[in-house]
């Protein structure tokens, strides 16, 4: 009985110290990084299900914080959300594990394919496979945009905003970077304005 | 010293890469074959690959010419050179951010900053739709001139499916992508 008391909690002990944390964000952007088909924005979705959802490392305003950074700095956009939530749930080696678990699939499956199958591009099967799946990516990304709009878009500033900046990416092929600066600038504006007309009421 | 020679390669293609995505593969390219490392027939391979698997391009990119230039240890030198600046330049500017986070200025960025990413996520979405769903632009006039052959319908159809399997019965995205995975094989091969 003692002894599987003991087992129990070192278990728990077990599940709430800092290792175990890092081992689910490796697991888990793993399995992220295994699902990152069709571009970096491809993780938007998932991200929403896993650090927001299911285990709440992320609210959801703090993941479209996370989602601009990401999209307005250099580099490579899983790496930089990984980092990110990495260091959110537990500093810097939260960042290493999420870094390297979301890496980790393209890095196996590069070398077996280059080792084992050379011409994997021209399987027919494979290719319709990943047409199927970047349609369901699209159509998940959609979803994602819908649901984060109704939800923090409350203001009619914030619905200009939000579609000026999409009529600016999607037509006229504006890069996210100056989409994002160009809102912080109508932000602190729009904020500064406001709160002037404040202190003269 | 070839380990070197890759790290600097990816570290800068870490560096430049701006938009992710397909939007790197002419930087990727100029600067693989300006460092001599790379034919255009290799690169056509690596480009067929990356779409055929998953993961970040540029990781895919860094993994593929490392592991045939100097093996195991070339592809993961390479990658760490793709990975590492992202991952000081987050860190930095997160702390950045956190040090001045009450300040009026960062509040107020952060309120123009939100709405905007809400744009960019439903832009991205459309960037997805123009490499499967359509053959072009989107917000085109070829829309409504180039007929029937400008769309690809049964993507078109998976994407309806998952769009309502998503937003009305939160289905999660790996299982959507599992699913509609098989039927493009099914339907597309």
């Amino acid at each position: 009985m003692r002894k599987l008391r003991e087992r129990k909690e070192n278990k728990r002990a077990f599940k709430e110290s800092g290792a175990f944390q890092c081992l689910v964000l490796f697991w888990e952007f793993f399995k992220m990084g295994l699902f990152t088909i069709g571009g970096g924005m491809a993780m938007i979705p998932q991200i929403q299900q896993v650090a927001v959802k299911d285990r709440r490392w992320l609210s959801e305003e703090e993941m479209i914080d996370c989602i601009a950074l990401c999209q307005s700095l250099p580099g490579v956009i899983a790496i930089n959300s990984a980092t990110y939530i990495g260091r959110r749930v537990k500093g810097i080696k939260g960042s290493l594990s999420a870094t390297l678990g979301v890496v980790m699939p393209s890095f196996i499956i590069i070398i077996l394919a280059v080792t084992f199958l050379g011409a994997i591009g021209d399987n027919r099967y494979i290719t319709g496979a990943f047409t199927g799946i970047k349609a369901a990516v699209s159509g998940l990304i959609a979803v994602t945009a819908v649901k984060l709009g109704r939800q923090s878009l409350t203001s009619p500033f914030q619905w200009i905003l939000a579609a000026a900046a999409f009529i600016a990416i999607a037509v006229f092929g504006v890069t996210a970077l100056w989409a994002v600066l160009g809102g912080a600038m109508a932000g602190i504006i729009y904020t500064a304005a406001k709160k002037g007309r404040e202190a003269e009421k | 010293m070839i380990y070197l020679y890759l790290f600097t390669v990816f570290f800068r293609i870490g560096i430049f890469s701006f938009g992710g995505g397909l939007a790197m593969l002419p930087l990727i390219f100029q600067s693989v074959q300006s460092f001599g490392i790379m034919s255009a027939h290799e690169f056509s391979n690596l480009v067929a690959l990356s779409q055929v698997t998953p993961g970040p391009i540029a990781v895919n990119a860094a993994t593929y010419v490392g592991f045939n230039y100097a093996g195991l240890s070339g592809a993961a030198v390479a990658t760490l050179g793709v990975c590492v600046p992202s991952f000081i330049l987050v860190l930095l500017v997160v702390k950045f951010i956190e040090k001045f986070n009450d300040s009026m200025a960062v509040k107020g960025a952060f309120n123009g900053i939100r709405p905007v990413t809400i744009g960019l996520i439903g832009a991205a979405a459309v960037f997805v739709m123009e490499t499967v769903l359509i053959n072009g632009k989107l917000f085109s006039l070829q829309l409504f001139t180039e007929g029937a052959d400008y769309f690809n319908w049964i993507p078109i159809a998976l994407f309806g499916a998952t769009v309502i399997l998503a937003g009305a019965f939160k289905v999660t995205p790996v299982k959507l992508m599992l699913i509609m995975g098989i039927a493009g094989a099914l339907l597309c091969g």
